[in-house]
């Protein structure tokens, strides 16, 4: 049975139709990429499936229940969480701190122990510092962790956005271009990881314009065009796909259309 | 910050209240230290709601009129004692702080900020309207506090100006430990969170609207013990404590001396508490040179004052 369910989404913005009835599943485990030309609504479908946008019709369900349009922070509380493309660290925090509010839905406790300082407060802190500090060894930050965050490299940055998002405890992580702007290494290293949590069993829906990567990591791939659904599959059938082909490539005619 | 920071800052801080009377040359200094001690507590709230949380109010003398004119109304209609009546004050604050923060803080930047004006206006034109309640813009007398009093009796003679720099800097310590505390909390940390990435934090599960509220309603808090304070130190109040220049002295002590910092929200409370008194020397140009002051501030050390200089003696961070 598929953990989530995208069914029917769409929305417009104004008269321009931003995506249109597009629906796909993921499985626990699975690695599915939505790729696409730019602007064919990639990111647009995972700010409606993550809760940023209220989508204008179909449902999202996560392991049979319906989440279309919740809030994010009730959708982190599920077990749904995302990354940005373009980054969303706390820059004024150290990194280690930065996961710590990953924890937020674990160490959030009464306020009162909070101003008050009380054991209470401080043994929610710990431990989830403790889970900040694993977190951090596992994307290789952990030599980082007192440093502020704004001040690391793009790449170091988004394997902070990744752990922080860990944090969570995530059933479905949904990772917008998360090897955008790293060199080869780290995309190497981003790689790795994502095939690592999917073997821990969790859902990854990967937006990515790095084909090799998704090429390689995919076990399903839903191509969009000008927001629509045009193919999926597994990554052989989806690179051999003619409608994906003239989607990134242009078709003869409409060469010849530019031509003339 | 480390545990070990907390403890300094306020250490720092309860040092300074105790030891400064001993540079004081006469009586009325202590009445200028209660006066900084207060201001810098209603400060430390407005770091707690700027300086942690990323929002921004113009209206929170307002909840120190609240706090302040309940130390003058409670005991008289009420009969409650001036202490009681001060925390009476605190919980409406915390009240209204409620109920109108949740409308308004949904709105960001300058529209938040217009908003909470409106707001400090509309307690401040109450307080100023309801003559038969307040004495209107004449201001009301406020009771005691009877403390004193009873220190006498235990053979421990005070001056007014000495017993309010005393309660008004044991407050003010309270004040500091509780920011600290929050600062580096679960909740302290959510705030600082969502100053940083509003829609990042949310997908880590962070109630954003409820986190701001309760930054909201604690700075509320803060600004109307201040309030209190102010009220029966004076043992007059005016609803010039409610006043719209009240709200803008506020912000700005705290954005002077630095707005992310504890600390250099009381430098901030410090300077802005005593440059009129200093700047009386220049007579019409007074406030001329207190801008002058502040825009300089602002343009060299733009992060406020403690902060800016703390990085220049650390040096470039890395």
């Amino acid at each position: 049975m598929s953990l989530l369910d995208v069914q029917g989404l769409g929305i417009s913005f104004g008269g321009l139709r931003a995506v249109n009835n597009v629906s796909f599943s993921a499985k626990a485990g699975e690695i599915v990429s939505v790729i696409g030309p730019n602007g064919a609504g990639k990111t647009t479908l995972f700010n409606m499936i993550s809760g940023v946008y209220l989508p204008g019709e179909g449902k999202v369900m996560l392991d049979g229940r319906d989440i279309t349009a919740k809030r994010p922070d009730r959708l982190a509380n599920l077990g749904l969480t995302r990354t940005f493309q373009n980054l969303q660290i706390f820059q004024e925090m150290t990194v280690l701190e930065n996961v710590i509010a990953g924890f937020h839905l674990q160490e959030r406790g009464a306020l009162v122990a909070d101003l008050l300082s009380l054991p209470a407060s401080k043994k929610r802190a710990a431990e989830a510092k403790k889970g900040a500090e694993e977190l951090l060894a596992r994307v290789g930050l952990q030599k980082a962790a007192e440093r502020q965050a704004g001040n690391l490299s793009y790449g170091a940055l988004k394997r902070l956005e990744i752990a922080r998002a860990l944090a969570v405890s995530p059933r479905v992580l949904l990772l917008d271009e998360p090897a955008a702007g790293c060199n080869a290494v780290e995309t190497e290293e981003i790689d790795r990881l994502i095939a690592e949590l999917a073997q821990s069993g969790i859902a990854i829906l990967l937006v990515e314009h790095d084909m090799k990567m998704v090429m390689r990591i995919s076990n399903h791939i839903v191509v969009l065009d000008h927001g629509e659904k045009i193919a999926e599959g597994n990554p052989e059938t989806v690179s051999r796909n003619k409608a994906v082909i003239a989607a990134y490539l242009g078709t003869e005619e409409e060469a010849a259309d530019a031509d003339g | 910050m480390s545990a070990h920071s907390k403890w300094i800052q306020i250490a720092i801080v309860a040092a300074l209240v105790a030891v400064l009377p001993f540079f004081f040359p006469s009586g009325y200094y202590y009445r200028v230290g209660a006066l900084i001690f207060v201001n810098a507590l209603s400060v430390i709230g407005l770091v707690i709601l700027i300086g942690y949380a990323g929002q921004i109010s113009l209206g929170h003398a307002g909840f120190a009129g609240i706090g302040a004119y309940s130390t003058a109304l409670a005991p008289e209609y009420l009969g409650l004692h001036p202490a009681l009546s001060a925390v009476l004050g605190a919980v409406i604050s915390a009240g209204v702080a409620a109920l109108i923060g949740r409308p308004i803080l949904k709105l960001k930047g300058y529209y938040l900020a217009v908003a909470t004006l409106g707001f400090g206006i509309l307690v401040s034109l109450v307080l100023t309207n309801e003559r038969q309640l307040t004495g209107g813009p004449d201001g009301m007398a406020v009771p005691e506090l009877g403390l004193r009093d009873l220190l006498r009796d235990m053979g421990w003679r005070l001056s007014g100006g000495e017993f309010w720099y005393g309660v008004s800097g044991i407050v003010l310590v309270i004040g500091v430990w509780i920011a600290l505390n929050l600062a580096m909390s679960p909740t302290g940390r959510a705030m600082r969170a969502l100053h940083g990435s509003e829609v990042a934090a949310r997908t880590v599960g962070i109630d954003v609207a409820r986190v701001k509220l309760q930054a909201f309603i604690i700075s509320a808090v803060y600004a109307s013990v201040a309030g209190s304070l102010l009220a029966l130190q004076n043992g007059f109040i005016t609803p010039d404590v409610a006043g719209f220049m009240h709200s803008i002295e506020m912000v700005s002590m705290a954005v002077l001396g630095g707005v992310g910092s504890i600390l250099g929200a009381m430098l901030g409370a410090a300077i802005l508490t005593l440059l009129p008194q200093v700047l009386t020397v220049f007579a019409e140009y007074e406030q001329l040179v207190l801008g002058a002051i502040m825009i300089s501030v602002m343009i060299f050390l733009p992060r406020g004052l403690l902060p800016s200089i703390a990085a220049k003696l650390k040096g470039r961070d890395e």
